[in-house]
């Protein structure tokens, strides 16, 4: 393979600017675990069959395998590793933990972000609303109900407004 | 002060948690190490074929090639099990499944490492191949999978006259029902990293349920010694089961090490996981029971054909674990088991959650619910008229200690007002009910051996901290919290003070390996015995500061005290202290060895176990009849649980396990077409995703078995049990119509709905089982307590 | 030979247009191996697969006002071809003038797919089968097909055509609305009615050439206009439809002016159903009469053996979904319909 095909990226990820070479084939998945070590976003199928590559792209859920980091230089990339706030975890990293949200804690980084692009628009999301932004990241382990609650838990303990009506 | 325990029976969390949710936990495919290679399997296009020739001259040219394996360098063959060694890492003479591996590269990236398996030519001569049980059994089907014919397994076995007790019964019904097979789909494909160090040194890190098998198949295949080798399980991203065999990937990344001298990665990809598999047999079974007209069972006739896929695995346990525990969950006083196991050219089955047991779990409750109604008796009062006793032995000679079935069965039926609401509900709606039950550890190793099944060393160090090492791994069944809980529990440090270090073969002792949920029961009771040992040590020690009896101790919250005068006492790094100066090294060790309890019969190595747990389900089901489409709002569950030593973790377990079994039931399939996995991907391999999610109930019950850590049981397993069938019941509640067989899916239900409009038995199901002369029955003296009543 | 049995991009070029003149450009002189790219959710998995043999993606995100939406229902809508599903779904004046877009875009796959495909990858989405939507080493197993590398359809083998299936659950909504597309190539820019988009063949399945970029799709007025889009799958996220309904009536004084409908997942384009539909004129329809006409205007259905479940029931399904669509634009409750699936004795 010859080296030349690689290619200058420059990618803001959890607020951190990164400059690689990369080959401009590779997704951004790749990239993230590959070339910046950031092997907390995870992968399962590499097709957007399971969502285990969930990534956060100016704020929303994205799949980190099927997306380019070339078209993504100008954007903000969040991954869990930049969830915490220094050693502070973040309200819905200590919900999922105290509720054993997180069994095998492979869907967990994917789950974690969409959960908290779910809070960051929509602070006390109904239960249905929370099984909607959740129903693109597949998990084996739970059942789902642990991570609804846990969702719930960190929704209440950042908000003061009461849970949105109908259930 | 109290004695009441301050850990166990508390919802904690977990040790591993706070890894998990910062994604800091270092999954196998996460390793990345310096000149790390990248290795591929070449896997084979057809079903059954003989490999004629074998050119890897242009694979080796590519540069960034620096290996290329054929099945000549890997020959030694293995398996799981010591009765079935048919594997072979690349496969020499045959292949037997689409997807079985030829050859193997490594190279400096994956691109390269893929042309290269492109470059590998292979000439394949096509075999005819079997794609089901009846081809399986066909005759003049040409040559067989293994050996001379494609039965893999056979068994038959008798304990007391079924034929008089059935024929001559008041009531008697058989049913024949087909359970489809389905895949674990971890959400983590496996992945294996191995290093060889110039001193000789190989390392494996792998996510594999068992370490130690792992590690002798490494020894046996590699031709090493085993004290040569190191294998680490990383944390598993699921196993389910699927994680629990031998791989192909995990010896060729080994072997590639071996050759190259650099870390060797193989990560498979999701199609390769399908082919990978191990997951649940499809089986075909017929049941056919006596009753007297009160209902009570006076014997039962049981046989299976398991669908076995490609190579044995531990397809013999699986087959024994079709006809193992119908006696566990009913007090059947005369029962035969047939079983067959047939080679196909699939993938490999194996055990998945619940290990043969699902299958028939779903033939006997869908049979038991069609009786009830025969014999005008409510499901729930048939059940609780065939009861096993606590503290009982089976007619199959199963030990039964502890038994919370009846309180189980009680608490859903109340709970979910089972018997009123029923048929009761509105259009399209029912309720359903089935009970199990499941080992907490199988009674005998897969090797035949007299050593422990788990084992902890556990040292303790002047700063109070505690160190824990312990062959179990966690697959996200909380493995971790459970061994420090109880080692916490025993000494009365908080679980912060745990430093654990699991699943090293070098540094750890034995655990068999996170499968047939024995963890909580075997490496708990090693921690336990190992933490009694150096609380003794440290109350000796202590007593003697406190010039009192050892026995007057106590250790809660960090501190060692007098039971009587609580402030009479000294903080646990003191007694550590106390304890160190005295002798040395606070350090011990605890093994867990079952009670040897097999019955006097071959096969009687498959079903015992030192507890059975129980679970009762209730489920509701939402039926359109116009579509057919089946939906599930609501579960009721209770298990048997012995003692929770984490209530939450074991909601956790039952959560995901009626989620398994609704998945199952409903939708998941492993279907084959033209020769090979009809759609090995994510998307059309159905898994139910958070939209799908019903409300559970789940009340655990406690029965606190007396040889169980602190009481406890298992509870990955067995809740997944009693949810299939309840489906396929509540389905008949609903709109009358039986679906015997699994997944219930919606073309199915219209089509029963349809033989119902017709007029016709409302059913969608096989009629019949293939004509296969099983061996000789093995008539086996039953228990005195069966032959004496 | 590029790899093929890993899940990973063949190596490429990657080349981010910046203006639509600039990327049909390329596309169009590339020899047939540069394809566009937008949101990649559909694209990129084929060609992990090695569905589609390309030397260059041509990415559109950078081009100025690529998502925007604008107009409103009284005048009509212009969607850019890069609109996100997520803003075509959550858009208020869509929800309001052309609820059947905003279902259908609100019920492809997942959350996360949404957010990054867009409404011109939706309507050019791949005719999929499930003997072609699978990996290179699976297609090799299994003998390959007319569609990919092959010269047999393994759907039907005797067949001369390619049977892969119209996938997109935005396309039958932009039929049945007579929206119009916008298409701008190397020889300028022309519209075509949404219909006209599509032919039915699973390879040749569209008349967009090959230099042309969608930039827009054209909703007209919808000042009088119900409309509701009923999709059936396995499960309620991820999985594309096996059947999917869309039905558009225009009132005019309390009875229906006209009424169309186009059917997702049962050919290989977009079915347009319309002239089933056409005895709702004049009247306002009991539910009755829909279930009539939804008994009827299923004839041009024909699923195939190549997805999922079986094709038989998709077959029965498929009156039921279309009934289900137009009670919903009727106003009456959807699922409460006379149809069913079941076989008659």
């Amino acid at each position: 393979m010859p080296v030349t095909d690689k290619v200058p990226v420059h990618l803001l990820v959890n607020g951190e600017a990164y400059e690689v070479m990369v080959p401009p084939y590779k997704t951004l998945l790749e990239v993230l675990r590959e070339d910046l070590g950031l092997t907390g976003t995870k992968h399962g199928c590499e097709l957007g069959e399971c969502s285990m590559c969930g990534v956060l792209v100016d704020g929303k859920p994205y799949l980190s395998c099927l997306a380019m980091p070339l078209d993504l230089q100008q954007a903000e990339i969040s991954t869990v590793e930049g969830l915490a706030n220094g050693n502070e975890p973040h309200p819905l990293q200590r919900a999922f933990a105290e509720l054993g949200a997180a069994q095998c804690g492979y869907c967990t980084p994917a789950m974690l972000l969409t959960a908290k692009s779910l809070l960051d628009s929509n602070p006390r999301p109904s239960r249905e609303a929370i099984r909607q932004a959740l129903a693109g990241v597949l998990c084996r382990c739970t059942g789902y109900l642990k991570i609804f609650e846990a969702v719930e838990l960190a929704a209440a303990r950042s908000s003061t407004s009461p849970p949105a009506a109908h259930v | 002060m109290s004695d009441e325990l301050s850990i166990v029976g508390q919802s904690l969390v977990k040790p591993d948690a706070m890894g998990k949710v910062s994604g800091q936990t270092k999954f196998a495919d996460d390793l990345m190490l310096p000149r790390m290679l990248f290795g591929r399997l070449l896997r084979s296009p057809y079903p059954h074929a003989r490999i004629r020739r074998i050119d890897t001259s242009k694979a080796t040219a590519i540069p960034g090639v620096l290996a290329v394996l054929t099945g000549e360098d890997l020959p030694v063959k293995f398996g799981i099990l010591p009765v079935s060694q048919d594997e072979e890492a690349l496969a020499r003479e045959k292949v037997r499944y689409v997807g079985d591996p030829v050859a193997a590269v490594a190279a400096t990236d994956e691109w390269i490492a893929d042309e290269a398996i492109d470059r590998i030519e292979v000439e394949f001569e096509e075999l005819p191949r079997y794609m089901s049980l009846e081809e399986a059994l066909a005759d003049g089907g040409g040559e067989p999978i293994h050996g001379r014919t494609n039965v893999h397994k056979a068994v038959a076995l008798e304990f007391g006259d079924t034929e008089e007790a059935i024929s001559g019964a008041a009531h008697q019904r058989e049913d024949i029902v087909f359970f489809e097979g389905n895949t674990h789909l971890p959400m983590e494909q496996h992945a294996a990293v191995a290093q060889y160090g110039q001193d000789g040194r190989l390392t494996l890190w792998s996510s594999t349920q068992t370490p130690h098998y792992v590690h002798r198949a490494l020894g046996k295949v590699l031709e090493m010694p085993m004290s040569r080798i190191r294998v680490i399980a990383t944390p598993n991203g699921g196993g389910f089961g699927g994680k629990s065999d031998i791989f192909a990937h995990e010896l060729v990344a080994a072997k590639l090490a071996l050759v190259t001298g650099r870390p060797v990665k193989i990560t498979l990809t999701r199609e390769e996981v399908f082919y990978a598999h191990r997951g649940r047999h499809p089986v075909l079974m017929k049941v056919r029971t006596g009753f007297t007209k009160e209902g009570v069972i006076t014997g039962m006739q049981f046989q299976s054909f398991l669908d076995g896929g490609g190579y044995g695995s531990y397809g013999v346990a699986s087959t024994y674990y079709t006809g193992a525990l119908q006696t566990t969950t009913y007090a059947i006083p005369r029962y035969r088991f047939e079983g067959a196991r047939l080679f196909t050219n699939k993938p490999p089955c194996g055990p998945k959650r619940g290990h043969g047991t699902p299958q028939p779990r779903f033939a006997l409750e869908v049979h038991l619910d069609k009786v009830a109604e025969e014999l005008g008796i409510d499901p729930v009062n048939l059940r609780l008229r065939n009861l096993p006793e606590p503290d009982s032995r089976t007619v199959n000679w199963l030990r039964i200690t502890s038994c919370g079935l009846r309180a189980c069965i009680e608490k859903v039926a109340a709970e979910s007002r089972f018997l009123e609401q029923r048929r009761a509900m509105p259009a399209g709606r029912g309720l359903g009910f089935a009970v199990s039950s499941y080992l907490s550890g199988a009674g005998t190793a897969i090797y035949w051996n007299e050593m422990p099944h788990s084992e902890v060393q556990l040292k303790v160090d002047r700063g109070g901290g505690v160190a824990l090492l312990c062959g179990a791994i966690d697959i996200g069944q909380g493995s971790d919290h459970i061994l420090a809980a109880i080692a916490a529990e025993v000494l009365g440090v908080s679980l912060d003070d745990i430093q654990l270090t699991t699943a090293d073969t070098d540094l750890t002792p034995i655990d068999l390996g996170s499968y047939s949920s024995r963890v909580t029961f075997m490496a708990g009771n090693a921690a336990r015995a190992a933490a009694e040992k150096v609380r003794a040590i440290l109350f000796e020690a202590a007593a003697e500061a406190l010039q009192c009896d050892p026995d007057d101790l106590q250790a809660r919250d960090r501190r060692v005290f007098r039971r009587a005068r609580p402030e009479d006492g000294m903080t646990f790094a003191q007694a550590v202290v106390a304890a160190e100066a005295k002798r040395g090294v606070v350090a011990a060790s605890g093994s867990y060895t079952p009670p040897r309890i097999a019955g006097p019969y071959k096969g009687s190595g498959v079903g015992p176990s030192p507890a059975y747990s129980y679970s009762a389900a209730v489920v509701e089901v939402d039926c359109d009849a116009r579509t057919g489409e089946v939906r599930v709002p609501q579960v009721w569950i209770a298990h048997d649980i012995g003692r929770a030593i984490n209530p939450m973790l074991v909601v956790g377990q039952v959560e995901g396990s009626v989620y398994m079994a609704l998945g199952e039931a409903l939708m998941e399939e492993q279907t084959f077409r033209l020769g090979l996995h009809k759609f090995p991907s994510m998307l059309e391999y159905k898994s139910p995703t958070a939209l799908e999610a019903p409300v559970i109930h789940t009340y655990l019950v406690e029965t606190i078995d007396p040889e169980g850590p602190f009481g406890a049981k298992e509870a990955g397993q067995g809740p997944l049990l009693p949810v299939i069938p309840a489906v396929a019941n509540a389905v008949y509640n609903a709109i009358g119509v039986r679906i015997d067989e699994i997944p219930i899916t919606p073309d199915r239900v219209l089509k029963a709905l349809a033989e119902k409009a017709k007029g016709r038995l409302p059913r969608v199901g096989p009629r019949r089982v293939p004509a296969f002369a099983f061996p000789a029955l093995i008539q086996v003296e039953r228990p005195p307590e069966w032959t004496q009543s | 030979m590029d790899p093929i049995l890993v899940l990973r991009l063949p190596r490429l070029r990657y080349v981010q247009a910046r203006t639509v003149e600039e990327a049909a450009a390329i596309v169009g002189s590339d020899g047939g191996r540069a394809m566009l790219i937008a949101g990649g959710t559909d694209l990129l998995p084929n060609l992990k697969r090695r569905q589609f043999d390309v030397a260059t993606l041509v990415s559109l995100r950078g081009i100025p006002g690529w998502d925007a939406i604008t107009g409103d229902p009284q005048a009509g809508m212009s969607l850019s071809a890069g609109a996100t599903l997520d803003q075509v779904a959550r858009h208020p004046a869509v929800l309001s003038g052309y609820r059947a877009l905003a279902q259908a875009a609100g019920l492809v796959s997942t959350p996360q797919i949404r957010y990054m495909g867009t409404l011109g990858g939706n309507l050019m989405v791949d005719p999929r089968c499930n003997y072609y939507n699978q990996t290179f080493a699976w297609r090799k197993a299994v003998g390959f097909c007319l569609k990919k590398d092959g010269d047999i359809c393994l759907v039907a083998r005797s067949s001369p055509r390619c049977w892969a299936v119209s996938s997109s659950d935005t396309a039958p909504v932009a039929v049945a609305f007579a929206a119009s597309v916008v298409l701008q190539g190397m020889a300028g820019t022309r519209r075509v009615r949404a219909a006209e988009l599509y032919r039915d063949d699973g390879i040749d399945y569209t008349t967009r050439k090959r230099d042309e970029v969608i930039t827009s799709v054209e909703f007209p007025a919808a000042r009088t206009t119900t409309s509701a889009y009923w999709k059936l799958r396995r499960r309620g996220s991820f999985d594309f439809p096996i059947v999917g309904a869309a039905v558009v009536i225009w009132w005019e004084d309390g009875v229906v002016r006209d009424a169309r409908g186009a059917l997702s997942a049962v050919g290989s384009h977009p079915v347009d159903i319309s002239s089933y539909l056409s005895s709702l004129r004049g009247v306002h329809p009991d539910e009755r009469l829909i279930a009539e006409l939804a008994a009827a205007a299923d004839k041009p259905a024909r699923p195939l053996d190549n997805t999922d479940l079986s094709h038989y029931w998709r077959k029965r399904m498929t009156r039921v979904f279309i009934e289900r669509a137009l009670r919903d634009a009727a106003g009456l409750d959807p699922q409460a319909g006379l149809l069913t699936a079941q076989l008659k004795s």
